[in-house]
């Protein structure tokens, strides 16, 4: 089990210095999954870089069952990582790149061999191995990739934005594969990404992390439905965050107490007989039907959705119900922000 | 491959516990025991070249600057403004900086339609053409300036113009050596240099002249710039040229502390001459620094795109300009080639069979095939100690530490490393003379002492062309190959060493080739019983006798073909000429 305690990482360059992690704590159970979810920037990959042994902690510690890992190299931790493009070495072909972290284990060249064959056909790329890395897409390069990390059963599989180079198609298909093989083989794994719909598909739990430090851990479903704060609410799909006054005004008679009510666009439906009027200022067309952006006095604007057969254009009047479904109360201690997030 | 895997896949292969974390920080003593023998591995790597350099380039040269300088043991800067006040000091100073910018200027007007045409455009042929124009770089200043001489020579096919031993021929013999400097620097950078800023220029109204100078042409500053100063430095200590072809009109610092130390005797002077050189070479190399620093951010290059496109029309004048420098560089050689046929009793390979011999009068102690033979195996220890050594520095170099002390160690090892390109070889070649010839250094009669002197001057050029690679690789494959747990030596010797060999190669051919050419520090240190071949052929030509003249024609020949040989093997062997990295057996 991975455990970081109050883990900082400063970097001083040109006299300046920068807090990249501060005050982390984190627990990685055996066989689960964890995702690191944030902005660019917020410091997720640096975190993973320092768990490993790429990145020295300023303040804190990372352990694994126990044991400190501050005086264990990089090369003795036995962790596994996964670049956002597979960096794999240009002058080995595919079967060389997996043997790689091999060598160690002193298995005999023929067990080598056939654990090479397994894990291709594990990643679903067999008969790879005597292709030139050179030759590869960069999907193919990323299961290579994956397979190289898997070799030496990493006991923490590490994974840096590992699907953000890719196509969206590509990206989900490789997703649902990267979280079988995650699952069949029971591995460990630190999960980076900017994505929250990878986030949620692949891990048991999510770090939302932010500016440095992480805002919420949780299960997935427990992120989704009791936001820590508005900043969180925003980064994993709300649209809107209303305070007591606003949510009132729309409709809601969820108990807030001193929090807030955060709405996704589900949170507010056209409805012919619906209590609320509203003016839309912007139509955007989506896969399941239409995203308005309604401006309803007494709360600001907010997103609502209508099914797409309703002829709709920019300055109509609408009528909209709230439904509880899609809104989350999110805890009143951080500053409230009324209106559509940015960003 | 996959026949085995399919009988294997009933047991589920992956899932197994990984085997258990060594406690490796159970006690801080191990932990600070690993410590120290990683800071003691890397003091033991920069101790052995630097130690080389010590004993064989600080201690010689500084013998040599001491003896100018403080000659009764007492420091007597006096010298100092009286030698530079010297009128014949000042006028060779100031010809060495013009003719070697002239030297510089020429390369570049004439290497940027070559870089543009070789690196830019694609048609047949184009491998074997840059290959060839690279020929006269490998050459041998001496061979070069032999070359140019008997093309300008009052009887020669070009008597007519009358550039015997005029400004003229030293700048084009200059431009002759260096004209693959150009092509190669700029060359490399214009492949890869992103089209789409110049198309963005079109777009908006500008004519294919401006876009060339306000876009490309200021896009590929940095590449023109360091491909100038190199030139630059290697003109203002140009040796053999200046030696063969100025006489006694023209010469350089490096030629006047030649005359100073070996003819007249003047140890101060020349120590003032050698002082002058290295503020020279280091003022450029700092002004040079300063403007790449700048320019570094303008460069945009797209890696792994091909963007060279087939010959247009409107490739004319780099086709025209192209065309006149080949016939410059074919001309020479072609002319030693058959001067070299020609004997005093009609064509024949004569002079050729007069090399086992001592030569007319006897000017040889012995038979240039003896030289020959001493040179091959004094160039070939010079091109092992030199990737040795280079291998070593470079392995120290590439790294980039994160506490400060040990980054200005790094800084300051650079800096030491790049010393040798800036100090004259005469120096060097003196300094070796009389500070190596006492106990407990007395090498006079070691059979180690040239190939030494000439790693001293190869060291910097093989460093000079590992390094670059090894930094530009992606650090990530060396965190990739820790990751799968590789220690610093497999990571070393799985990524550092499999990134860097086509470049190790042919920096180890390119050195065997300059040690074989070395002239300026080895024309000191050759004892008249075992000379150099670049010895031998300024001996010849020093001496009157058409025999004598004819040998070193053909002398010059052969170690022209050495040296051009030498690096095209090297670089047909590991696969240069496909672009791929070098045969894999890693």
């Amino acid at each position: 089990m991975l455990e970081i305690r109050d883990a900082g990482i400063t970097f001083a360059a040109d006299k300046r210095v920068t807090l990249a992690v501060r005050n982390v704590d984190l627990d990685v159970p055996d066989r689960s999954v964890l995702a690191l979810l944030g902005p660019s920037g917020c410091g997720k990959s640096t975190l993973l870089r320092a768990i490993a042994g790429l990145e020295a902690l300023t303040t804190g510690r990372i352990s694994w069952d126990g044991t400190d890992l501050a005086g264990i190299s990089v090369h003795r931790r036995g962790f596994g990582l996964m670049f956002q493009d597979g960096v794999l070495f240009p002058h080995r072909d595919v079967a060389g790149n997996i043997a790689y972290g091999l060598r160690r284990t002193g298995l005999p060249n023929q067990e080598i061999h056939s654990r090479v064959g397994d894990l291709l056909e594990l990643v679903g790329q067999p008969g790879y191995g005597s292709r030139r890395v050179a030759t590869l897409s960069g999907g193919e390069a990323q299961r290579v990739a994956l397979a190289r990390a898997l070799a030496p059963r990493p006991r923490l599989l590490l994974l840096d934005e590992p699907l953000a180079a890719l196509d969206r198609s590509l990206r989900e298909r490789l997703l649902a594969d990267l979280g079988s093989v995650l699952r069949s083989t029971g591995t460990t794994a630190v999960f980076v990404t900017h994505d929250q719909g990878e986030a949620f598909a692949i891990a048991d739990m999510v770090a939302v992390m932010t500016s440095g430090s992480i805002r919420q851990v949780g299960p997935a479903a427990e992120i989704w439905a009791r936001p820590a704060d508005a900043w969180v609410a925003g980064f994993v799909g709300y649209s809107s965050v209303l305070d007591a006054q606003a949510a009132a005004a729309v409709g809601s008679t969820v108990p807030l107490g001193s929090g807030a009510l955060a709405l996704r666009p589900a949170a507010l439906r056209l409805d012919p007989g619906g209590p609320l009027t509203g003016r839309v200022t912007l139509v955007t067309p989506a896969p399941d039907g239409l995203v308005l952006t309604v401006r309803i006095n007494g709360v600001g604007e907010v997103k609502a959705i209508a099914a797409t057969d309703v002829p709709l254009a920019v300055d109509d009047l609408v009528r909209l119900r709230f439904d509880a479904a899609g809104a989350a109360v999110v805890p009143g201690r951080d500053d409230l922000v009324s209106g559509p997030l940015v960003g | 491959m996959t026949a085995s895997t399919t009988t294997r896949r009933s047991e589920p292969p992956l899932v197994v516990d990984p085997p258990p974390l060594e406690p490796a920080a159970a006690g801080g003593l191990d932990r600070r025991l690993r410590r120290f023998a990683g800071v003691a591995g890397w003091v033991l790597i920069a101790g052995i070249p630097v130690t080389m350099f010590v004993l064989f380039f600080f201690y010689p040269v500084g013998s040599l600057l001491g003896r100018g300088l403080a000659p009764g043991g007492a420091l007597d800067l006096s010298g100092l403004a009286e030698v530079a006040g010297k009128p014949r000091v000042q006028r060779i100073a100031l010809f060495t900086v013009w003719q070697a910018a002239a030297s510089a200027a020429l390369s570049v007007a004439l290497g940027l339609p070559g870089a543009y045409l070789l690196y830019r455009c694609r048609f047949r042929g184009r491998t074997a053409v840059r290959a060839l124009v690279t020929v006269p770089f490998v050459l041998p200043s001496i061979v070069v300036a032999l070359a140019f001489r008997t093309l300008f020579a009052a009887d020669g096919p070009l008597g007519s113009w009358g550039w015997d031993g005029s400004v003229a021929a030293i700048l084009a013999a200059h431009v002759f050596l260096n004209y693959a400097v150009v092509v190669r620097t700029v060359g490399a950078s214009w492949a890869h240099l992103d089209s789409r800023p110049a198309e963005a220029a079109s777009s908006l109204g500008a004519g294919p002249i401006r876009v060339l100078f306000t876009i490309t042409l200021r896009s590929l500053l940095p590449a023109i710039a360091a491909a100038f100063v190199m030139v630059f430095l290697f003109c203002a200590t140009s040796f053999g040229i200046m030696l063969i072809m100025g006489g006694s009109r023209y010469g350089t610092l490096e030629t006047e502390i030649f005359r100073q130390t070996a003819q007249i005797g003047d140890l101060r002077a020349a120590a003032v001459l050698s002082i002058l050189q290295l503020i020279l070479v280091v003022a450029v190399l700092v002004v040079a620094a300063a403007v790449r620093r700048r320019g570094e951010a303008t460069l945009r290059l797209r890696a792994s795109v091909d963007l060279a496109h087939s010959l247009r029309w409107s490739d004319w004048p780099a086709v025209l300009v192209t065309s006149a420098v080949g016939v410059l560089l074919a001309a020479p050689l072609l002319v030693l080639v058959v001067r070299s046929l020609q004997t005093p009793t009609g064509w024949g390979l004569g002079n050729y069979r007069a090399l086992t011999g001592t030569g007319e009068s006897n000017v040889l102690v012995t038979p240039v095939t003896d030289a020959l033979a001493y040179s091959l195996r004094a160039a070939l220890l010079a091109a092992a100690l030199s990737v040795l050594i280079g291998v070593l520095l470079s392995v120290v170099l590439a790294r980039r530490p994160a506490r400060r002390a040990a980054r200005r160690a790094v800084s300051g090892l650079d800096a030491m490393v790049m010393l040798p390109l800036g100090v004259s070889a005469v120096t060097v070649g003196f300094g070796f003379l009389i500070a190596l010839d006492s106990p407990p250094l007395d090498l006079r009669s070691s059979p180690l002492l040239i190939p030494i002197a000439q790693a001293m001057v190869t060291i910097p050029l093989v460093v000079r062309m590992v390094l670059p690679v090894l930094r530009a690789a992606d650090d990530r494959l060396r965190q990739a190959a820790a990751v799968l747990g590789a220690g610093p030596i497999r990571v070393w010797w799985s990524v550092d060493l499999p990134i860097m060999s086509r470049a190790l190669a042919g920096a180890a051919a390119f050195a065997f080739a300059v040690a074989l050419g070395e002239f300026g520090a080895t024309s000191f240190i050759a004892r008249p019983e075992t000379p150099t071949l670049p010895v031998v052929i300024g001996r010849l030509i020093a001496r009157p006798g058409s025999v004598n003249a004819g040998m070193a024609l053909a002398a010059a020949v052969i170690l022209a073909v050495l040296c051009a040989l030498s690096v095209f093997l090297v670089d047909f062997a590991t696969g240069g000429r496909r672009g791929e990295p070098g045969v894999g057996g890693f």
